[in-house]
C-alpha cells in the first residue's frame, strides 16, 4: 500500500472486517491526530476515488466576487506541466500561457508564478549552504551538514514527526508558496498601497500538503495567513471547466509583474532534482566567483528513488543526494541521524518524481510515462528561457535592493525564514 | 470502537514491551504479541496498541486494523463475568438464538458490550466442541449445556 510502503508513513490502513471495511487512521480518529503527513499519494492512487482532497475552490470564488478585496494568484512549477491533461492534452504539454489566460478569465486581479518565489527560495536556501559549508569546511562542527531541503511540506511534516531530534538539520528557508505569501502581502501591498487584510493570497499547487502548509499558525500575522487558500491542480481543472472556460481555444499570455518573472531554475523545482540542480547553478557561481558553463547538471536528474552526484565546485567536490517518495527519503535521513552520511547537501521531495507527481496532480493511475513527460516538460521551459539562474533574475535582485538588503538579511530571515517542531505524537506514561 | 481512556502505568508499558522483546520485536509476530497483551489486560485499548506499534516498529493503523479484523480481539473491556453463547451450528439448530436474545433482554446489552457495573459481558462464539451439549453458554469457565431461553434468568442469579 502507498501509505505503508512507499511512503513509509502508516497513517491508514484496512479496519474492520467484511461490509464494515474501510480504510481509516487508527481508531477511526481524524487525520490530524494520526501520522498523516498530509503528502495526498492516497487521494493519487485510490482505486475507487473514495479519497479526496477537502475543495477550496469556493472560499476562493467567494474572494473573487467580493469587490473589497484584491485577490492575487501563484501557480506552482508542476501545476502548467499537467493542467492540459485534465483538458484532454497529451501528458507533457505546457500550458503555461493558457493557464495564466485562464487565471484572469476566472477574475484573478494579479496572476503570479510561484517560480518567482522558487528564484528567492534559492536565494535563501544557496547563501545558507554555503553558510554552513563555509563553516563545516572550517572545521566548526555547529555548522549542521548535510542541510536538507525544506520546500516540500509532506516532507517537513515527515521530519517533524519521525526525525524531530533532526530539526536543526534542514534548511530553514520557507517552501516558495509561504515565500510567495510573506512578500505579496508585505513588499507588494506596499508597492499597490493596500492593507495585507485586503489582500486575498491563492496558490495553485500540485499538492495537497500545501493546503495544511498555508493554515500553520508561524505562517500568519495577526491572524491573518500569508497564504490564504491553496487549491490543487485537479480543484483548478474543475474551477475552469465550471466556469465554461474551453482553455484549448485560449491565447497565451504572460504573468503579471513583478512577482511573476522567473528564471529556468524556478521552473524545475517541479521535478526530482530540480531544486538542488537549481541551487547548485547558483550557489556555484557565488562560491567560485566563476560563470557556470554548463547549466544543465544531468547527472541529478532522472527517476531513481534514491540518487547522488558529486558536483565539482572548481576542486571542491559537492557531494548530493536526492531522495523522491517519503521511504527513500527515510534511508538518507536514518543514515543522518547515525552520522553516516556522506552527503553536503540532500533534496527531498515526499511525492514520487517530485511536485510533478504530487498529490494534487491530475491522476496518473500509476502510469509512471506520464510523470516522465511532465518532468521533459519542464525541462524544456528550463531550457526555452532566457535567464536559467536564479541571482540572475532582475526582479529578485531588484527585491533584494529595495526590500531585503541581502541574502539572509536579518528582513529575509524575519520574513522568508522559518523553523520547525517537534510533532512526535507520544503515548502518555503516567507514573 | 473503544471511548474508554486508560492510562498506563509504568509497569504496563515495560509488560507490553517486554512481550515485544519476546517475540523478537519482530512485527510478523503481531498477532502473538497481541495475544499475550490481550490475557493479560483483558482487552486492548488504544494505549495498548500505541506501546505494541513502538516496540514493534510499525504503524499503529496496522494494529488497530488487524485488531478490527479478528474478532478475538477486542477493544471493550470484558465483564467480570464474560457470558459466551455459541452460535455455531449444532447450537444454532438447536435455539441459541432464542437464548442469546433472552441473556440480551435481562442484560439489556448486545453482543460485544458489557452492562454498566462492569459485571457481565456479553459475547458470541462459534463451536466450543460440545455439541452434545447444544446450545452451550460459557460463563468465565463454567459451561452450561442443552440451556433454554427460561434458564437465562437463574443462571444468571448464580452470580449475584
Amino acid at each position: 500500500m502507498m501509505c505503508n510502503e512507499v511512503q513509509t508513513v502508516g497513517a491508514i490502513s484496512a479496519v474492520n472486517r467484511g461490509f464494515m471495511a474501510t480504510v481509516a487512521p487508527a481508531f477511526e480518529q481524524n487525520l490530524e491526530h494520526s501520522t498523516c503527513t498530509y503528502c495526498g499519494q492516497c487521494v493519487s492512487v485510490c482505486p475507487t476515488g473514495a479519497l479526496t482532497e477537502v475543495n477550496h475552490v469556493p472560499q476562493v470564488l467567494r474572494a473573487l466576487v467580493d469587490p473589497t478585496k484584491t485577490v492575487v494568484v501563484q501557480t506552482a512549477p508542476a501545476v502548467r506541466a499537467a493542467l492540459g491533461e485534465e483538458f484532454g492534452l497529451a501528458p507533457g504539454t505546457l500550458v503555461t500561457g493558457k493557464m495564466t489566460a485562464a487565471l484572469r478569465a476566472l477574475g484573478f486581479d494579479y496572476v503570479f508564478d510561484t517560480d518567482f518565489a522558487a528564484d528567492l527560495t534559492i536565494m535563501e536556501e544557496g547563501t545558507e549552504l554555503l553558510d554552513r559549508l563555509g563553516k563545516h569546511l572550517k572545521g566548526d562542527t555547529s555548522a549542521k551538514i548535510p542541510i536538507l531541503t525544506s520546500c516540500c511540506p509532506g516532507w517537513v511534516n515527515f521530519f517533524e514527526e519521525y526525525f524531530p531530534d533532526l530539526k536543526d538539520v534542514p534548511s530553514t528557508a520557507k517552501s516558495p508558496q509561504q515565500m510567495f505569501g510573506a512578500i505579496a502581502k508585505t513588499y507588494f501591498a506596499d508597492k499597490i498601497g493596500i492593507n495585507r487584510k485586503d489582500m486575498v493570497v491563492v496558490s495553485i499547487m500540485p499538492c495537497l500538503a500545501k493546503k495544511y502548509e498555508c493554515q500553520r499558525d508561524e505562517f500568519s500575522v495577526d491572524g491573518n495567513p500569508d497564504v490564504d487558500f491553496s487549491i490543487s491542480t485537479r480543484e483548478l481543472a474543475s474551477f475552469i471547466k465550471q466556469a465554461n472556460i474551453d482553455i484549448k481555444t485560449l491565447h497565451d499570455e504572460d504573468f503579471d509583474s513583478p512577482l511573476g518573472e522567473s528564471t529556468g531554475a524556478g521552473v524545475i523545482f517541479g521535478a526530482t532534482g530540480g531544486v538542488i540542480e537549481a541551487a547548485c547553478r547558483t550557489a556555484y557561481e557565488l562560491y567560485t566567483g566563476k560563470k557556470l558553463e554548463r547549466l544543465d547538471f544531468t547527472e541529478l536528474r532522472g527517476m531513481e528513488g534514491v540518487r547522488s552526484a558529486t558536483i565539482d565546485f572548481d576542486g571542491l567536490p559537492l557531494k548530493i543526494g536526492i531522495a523522491h517518495g517519503l521511504g527513500n527519503a527515510r534511508k538518507l535521513l536514518d543514515d543522518v541521524r547515525a552520522g553516516k552520511s556522506q552527503f553536503h547537501a540532500i533534496e527531498v521531495m515526499a511525492c514520487p518524481g517530485g511536485c510533478i507527481g504530487g498529490g494534487g496532480q491530475p491522476l496518473h493511475h500509476g502510469n509512471s510515462e506520464i510523470i516522465k513527460s511532465r518532468a521533459a516538460a519542464l525541462y524544456t521551459e528550463d531550457r526555452k528561457k532566457p535567464l536559467r539562474k536564479s541571482h540572475e533574475n532582475p526582479f529578485i535582485i531588484k527585491l533584494y535592493d529595495e526590500f531585503l538588503g541581502k541574502p539572509g538579511s536579518e528582513k529575509a530571515h524575519h520574513l522568508l525564514h522559518t523553523h520547525y517542531f517537534d510533532k512526535k505524537k507520544k503515548v502518555i506514561i503516567k507514573k | 470502537m473503544s471511548h474508554i481512556k486508560i492510562e498506563l502505568k509504568k509497569e504496563d508499558v515495560d509488560f507490553i514491551k517486554g512481550v515485544c522483546t519476546t517475540f523478537n520485536n519482530d512485527p510478523q509476530e503481531l498477532i502473538n504479541v497481541l495475544h499475550s497483551c490481550q490475557e493479560h489486560f483483558g482487552y486492548l485499548p488504544a494505549e495498548v496498541q500505541e506501546v505494541v506499534s513502538d516496540g514493534l516498529n510499525m504503524p499503529v493503523a496496522k494494529i488497530y486494523g488487524v485488531v478490527t479484523f479478528y474478532s478475538f480481539f477486542t477493544m471493550t473491556p470484558k465483564g467480570k463475568h464474560p457470558i459466551s453463547i455459541c452460535l455455531g451450528t449444532a447450537c444454532y439448530v438447536r435455539g441459541a438464538e432464542k437464548v442469546l436474545d433472552e441473556f440480551k433482554k435481562e442484560l439489556g446489552i448486545q453482543v460485544g458490550q458489557s452492562t454498566k457495573d462492569n459485571k457481565f459481558s456479553l459475547s458470541s462464539l462459534r463451536c466450543v466442541g460440545a455439541c452434545g451439549l447444544a446450545p452451550v453458554v460459557l460463563v468465565g469457565d463454567k459451561t452450561y449445556g442443552r440451556v433454554a431461553p427460561d434458564d437465562v434468568k437463574n443462571i444468571l442469579k448464580e452470580y449475584e
